[in-house]
């Protein structure tokens, strides 16, 4: 995982509340085994069904920050979606409010999930539809948003934060604590269930 | 001692590591892995050279991209056969037990868990989907996760988490004649919303809880992720141990007794605060049917579809507008004179032999309405082969039904049960999202009998009013 200090870059809005992993990866492109190349096949059935969609207008082609209403990424655990969105190109999403499971994701693979107030997310949103250009800061280490005459403070638990600022993975961490887990499974009841034992 | 929830104590009896300012390191009890979510995580096992740390707490199965129909030719979408050879070669690979296609034992992950008692009281269990919230149905502390997180469980056995909070959902009396299960927790969303429970775990309780089957609840927990919940859970009780005992994995003897003691240790104490509360009368509850394209979008069979006048706020005005364009549906139409294309039966919802009794029972001795395509898709194999004992499949292919092969089929169209465009289906799956059952395909969540029931009528009808 690539760590995360600063993010400079466009906004892509996306106005539309409770937006589902379906929408966000449609399920054609979960066959696939790969782990790499999602990009282009983030949001493919509404950028198909709309030429005007947020994706396929050039001056936001370039966005590196995507923001969008509350609820985001509601519904299937898929972490192609987030996959997708990090492969096209985005770096970080702002909304009001994640859904939980796609919130984790985003945090293993180091797509920054940052929560502002609904009228942060609606200013930022407003400005990203009339000047598809503008370039906004988003600082890990300060846990701020910043644009010319904007500026929001965000929440992100410490220990999310250093793993990110750090590019740390979860597995090489958790396996410092190996003595721990092979102590905990000395505990554990002889009750209960084993595939090899039906 | 401190008051605490059954969650708390499933929690705190998983607690491998907790440090402050830290997400507390959980030891998983039993991984459930399917050909979906799992093969980039196998990769990368391999590549970073390690090893399955636990392949007896491990079971694999194939669902998502399965056939119901004409198995034995195989697997003919080259691209779900790919991803079902890597699932198989890697369980070899990597000594994890796998239920293949030709075993009977096959189904979906979430109906085949409880079914063979691999799911108990008290566990964890996770499995990188997000209906894993269903087997917290017999108390058991289940819920989705991603590819990175189902590496991380391979490997390792464990799972860093931050405590959710939790929220007990109470049900109280008796359930009218004609509402289901699934009717309750489509009312508990159509009032929360998809985002409502968000941050949570959900605790159902209260006397309409603990008087339904184990079938009942665990659609419930099933659908507790559509109200965005981390997971859903029952306490468990005696209904739970009779479901248990005896199952192929299910404790034996001695060993059964010593769990049962622990099991009944297994409900919230009387003094235990949740951080969010909410109450449900169960006489108030009616069939639900889904009009919009998030499960939120539900309303009572009685009621009107949304007219965007009723929003409250933009947001939600530009939501009802979208959701009523893509439906193609018209605000203020009753939703019983919305006519029908397909039914889908199936699912980890209600996949279950008494949902598939539910549903036989208003089929039996009718025909499927003309214009009405519509098909069974048992949950597991076992469940096919006890409707076939049971006489079930004999009822609905003389009412017109397709009766299908196992699997999660068209509750999310990744095998070759798909609406086509512009199809509308009454189903008994869990999500009604924009081409969730096809691209262009318009879903309506209900219960079996409601599905059963517009099956027959061509139309959304009330169960209630069914003879």
């Amino acid at each position: 995982m690539k760590p995360i200090n600063t993010i400079v870059g466009s906004l892509a809005p996306l106005p539309r509340a409770n937006v589902d992993t379906d929408q966000i990866m449609p399920k054609k492109y979960l066959k696939r085994v790969e782990r790499t190349g999602y990009g282009e096949f983030v949001f493919a059935e509404w950028r198909e069904a709309d030429p005007q969609f947020v994706l396929n207008r050039p001056e936001y082609r370039n966005a590196r920050i995507l923001v969008t209403g509350p609820n985001f990424g509601s519904g299937s655990s898929r972490e192609h979606a987030p996959w997708g969105l990090q492969d096209w190109g985005f770096e970080a999403i702002v909304t009001f409010s994640f859904a939980d499971i796609f919130r984790n994701n985003c945090t293993k693979i180091g797509l920054l999930p940052v929560e502002l107030s609904e009228k942060e997310v609606a200013w930022l949103m407003e400005l990203a539809e009339a000047d598809p250009s503008v370039q906004v800061e988003i600082s890990l280490p300060d846990q701020s948003v910043t644009t010319e005459g904007f500026s929001a403070e965000f929440v992100i638990d410490p220990y999310t934060r250093w793993r990110l600022e750090n590019g740390l993975d979860d597995i090489g961490l958790s396996l410092r604590h190996t003595d721990l887990i092979a102590e905990f499974e000395a505990t554990r009841p002889s009750y209960l269930p084993s595939v090899t034992t039906g | 001692m401190t008051a605490r929830t059954l969650f708390e104590k499933v929690w705190e009896n998983h607690l491998v590591r907790h440090s402050p300012g830290e997400p507390d390191l959980l030891y998983v009890d039993m991984h459930l892995v399917h050909e979906v979510t799992s093969p980039q995580a196998f990769d990368s096992l391999r590549m970073q050279g390690r090893t399955v740390r636990r392949p007896d707490l491990t079971l694999a199965t194939i669902d998502h991209g399965v056939p119901t129909l004409n198995r034995h030719l195989g697997i003919t979408d080259p691209m779900s056969r790919i991803q079902i050879d890597a699932l198989v070669r890697n369980c070899e690979e990597f000594g994890v037990k796998l239920f293949g296609l030709d075993d009977p034992r096959s189904g979906i992950v979430h109906i085949i868990g409880p079914e063979q008692g691999i799911t108990q009281p008290g566990m964890l269990i996770v499995c990188g989907d997000s209906h894993t919230s269903t087997h917290g149905a017999l108390g058991a502390l289940a819920f989705g996760i991603g590819t990175s997180e189902v590496e991380h469980v391979l490997a390792t056995q464990t799972l860093p988490q931050d405590r959710p909070h939790s929220m007990a959902v109470t049900v109280e009396g008796d359930l009218p004649t004609g509402v289901t299960a699934k009717d309750i927790i489509l009312g508990v969303i159509a009032q929360i919303g998809t985002g409502g429970a968000s941050g949570h775990v959900i605790e159902y309780r209260g006397s309409t809880i603990s008087g339904l089957s184990m079938e009942g609840r665990m659609t419930i927990c099933n659908m507790s992720i559509e109200g965005g919940a981390r997971a859903g859970m029952i306490a468990p009780d005696d209904i739970t141990f009779a479901y248990v005992e005896g199952r192929p994995f299910a404790p034996r003897g001695s060993a059964w007794e010593a769990a049962l003691e622990e099991w009944r240790q297994l409900s919230t104490d009387p003094n235990a605060d949740f951080d969010t509360e909410l109450f449900f009368q169960a006489n108030r509850l009616e069939p639900y049917v889904s009009w919009g394209t998030n499960p939120g979008q539900t309303i009572p069979v009685t009621a009107a579809i949304p007219h965007p006048d009723q929003a409250e706020n933009p947001t939600e005005r530009d939501s009802i507008e979208r959701a009523l364009a893509y439906m193609d549906l018209v605000g203020g139409t009753p939703i019983t004179e919305v006519e029908i294309d397909r039914v889908f039966l199936g699912s980890c919802t209600n996949g279950r032999i008494e949902d598939l009794r539910a549903a036989a029972s208003i089929v039996e001795g009718r025909q499927l309405a003309e214009h009405v395509s519509a098909m069974v898709v048992p949950g597991s194999g076992l469940v096919k082969l006890q409707a076939e004992t049971e006489g079930l499949d004999r009822i609905f292919k003389e009412a017109g039904f397709e009766w299908r092969d196992a699997g999660c089929s068209m509750c999310l169209g990744m095998n070759p049960d798909i609406l086509n465009p512009g199809e509308r289906c009454a189903s008994t799956s869990n999500r009604n999202f924009e081409g969730r059952q096809g691209p262009g395909g318009r879903t309506h969540l209900v219960s079996p009998a409601m599905a059963a029931a517009a099956a027959i009528a061509g139309h959304f009808v009330d169960v209630r009013e069914w003879n």
